[in-house]
């Protein structure tokens, strides 16, 4: 039975802790709106781009001499992963999800015979993965988001990726990040990025007016320009997605811690009620059965 | 087919226009070309300049891209610009302000990169000021 001091400093403490989550959950919530905001008015151009290669690719990526970021280097030997994850914890499983579904692919990749270099960007996916995959861990790249997450800071990691590629260093590169839905819920989402995606035609649409475009300037000319965009717009969606799905994740989280660290404290004050109101019969009744000996 | 062009532009911060429109005039790199419906499919990346949107044969709006990619195909048309405002949105004095401060930037570039990117932002600079002045 802990004493009526203990108890005190045990509510005391669990005071000062709702206090600090409470007010994580405000900044979460201010921070959420903005990176919100961002990541939807990101959505539209992102997609309009991916459809826009997407299309290209399909026209291009048969025809010799494709360049390499559309066609892929023909093999799918060696895979990069691009795990996106925050560079802060206190955030529920935000973190803890990418980096499951990255484990996942990395052990369906390895039993495939595939080799794996993983590509971390924020500090608590690589904390996570350097216990299991130290080896395989080729860069980290931490506070894409500081002060607030720019393009510039996509443009880096995407020309790092660009760079590895052309130094022949992966075939396939992917990005493991969460979408953003609502508040209350993330969708872990891979997506690949390098060779880009050729979208399957529907069987029986007719192709023939699709495929064949006219390029103003040549399209080597073209593609040597949108193929690095494309990429430095698909990370930068990502880390938009990630930056407003992690604030959303915090909010929910110190929200519950909030609201548990309340219940603890109504059950600790009724403990404390309860001991010091039996501590006070106690010695009344000493003091009763002491007077009556007398 | 349709007599309207479903024409979008979407920049990386929103997404500006999406509607049919009558004709629209984009300024590709190696000129300005009209798309009405039924184009010959085409991919074209874009000099800083002013999209026009025609309605009834007129000019209906004009818009400010500073750079881009633009899609067509005989439905659509999809621009993906870099920058994007209308024109009438366009501060005179703050350009002007810009254009001077990035004409130092140029002079004083110790890179070659530097250089460049400053240059490429003057041409968009005075493509915005071509625009108010046109």
């Amino acid at each position: 039975m802990p004493s009526l001091k203990d108890l005190k400093i045990r509510i005391n403490s669990v005071q000062s802790t709702r206090k600090i989550t409470a007010a994580m959950k405000m900044v979460a919530a201010a921070k959420l709106r903005r990176a919100q905001d961002q990541a939807i008015a990101a959505r539209p151009y992102a997609e309009r781009m991916a459809r826009m290669v997407a299309q290209l690719a399909g026209g291009v990526a048969m025809m010799e001499g494709a360049p390499k970021l559309l066609a892929g280097t023909g093999k799918q030997d060696v895979h990069l992963i691009v795990v996106a994850t925050a560079d802060r914890g206190l955030c529920g499983g935000f973190n803890t999800t990418i980096v499951r579904e990255a484990r996942r692919a990395i052990r369906r990749l390895q039993s495939e015979g595939k080799t794996i270099k993983l590509l971390c960007v924020g500090r608590k996916g690589r904390d996570q993965l350097r216990r299991e995959y130290a080896r395989l861990i080729v860069g980290t790249v931490e506070d894409v988001a500081k002060p607030r997450l720019a393009f510039a800071a996509a443009e880096r990691v995407a020309a790092k990726i660009a760079e590895m590629f052309e130094a022949g260093e992966f075939d396939v590169a992917t990005i493991i990040y969460n979408r953003f839905k609502s508040a209350m819920t993330q969708i872990v989402t891979i997506q690949q990025l390098v060779p880009v995606p050729v979208e399957e035609k529907p069987a029986g649409q007719a192709e023939t007016s699709d495929s064949v475009y006219d390029y103003e300037p040549e399209e080597e000319a073209i593609l040597a320009h949108l193929l690095p965009r494309n990429l430095a717009i698909q990370v930068f969606r990502a880390l938009l997605e990630n930056a407003a799905s992690e604030q959303g994740a915090r909010m929910t989280a110190m929200d519950n811690a909030t609201r548990n660290a309340g219940e603890m404290i109504a059950k600790l004050t009724q403990t404390y009620n309860r001991s010091r109101q039996a501590y006070i019969t106690k010695e009344l009744i000493e003091i009763i059965s002491g007077a009556e000996a007398v | 087919m349709a007599d309207k062009v479903d024409f979008e532009l979407v920049s990386p911060e929103r997404l500006l226009l999406s509607r049919a429109v009558e004709m629209v005039v984009v300024p590709g790199s190696e000129g300005y070309f009209g798309v009405l419906p039924g184009h010959a499919p085409l991919v074209s990346t874009l000099n800083p300049g002013v999209i026009d949107v025609y309605e009834n044969g007129a000019i209906d709006e004009r818009i400010f891209v500073g750079g881009g990619f633009a899609e067509v195909t005989p439905e659509r048309c999809t621009v993906l610009a870099d920058e994007a405002m209308p024109v009438k949105d366009i501060d005179r004095g703050k350009v002007e302000a810009d254009l001077k401060r990035l004409r130092e930037d140029a002079a004083e570039a110790k890179t070659d990169a530097e250089r460049l990117s400053a240059e490429a932002a003057i041409a968009v600079a005075e493509a915005k000021l071509a625009a108010l002045t046109a």
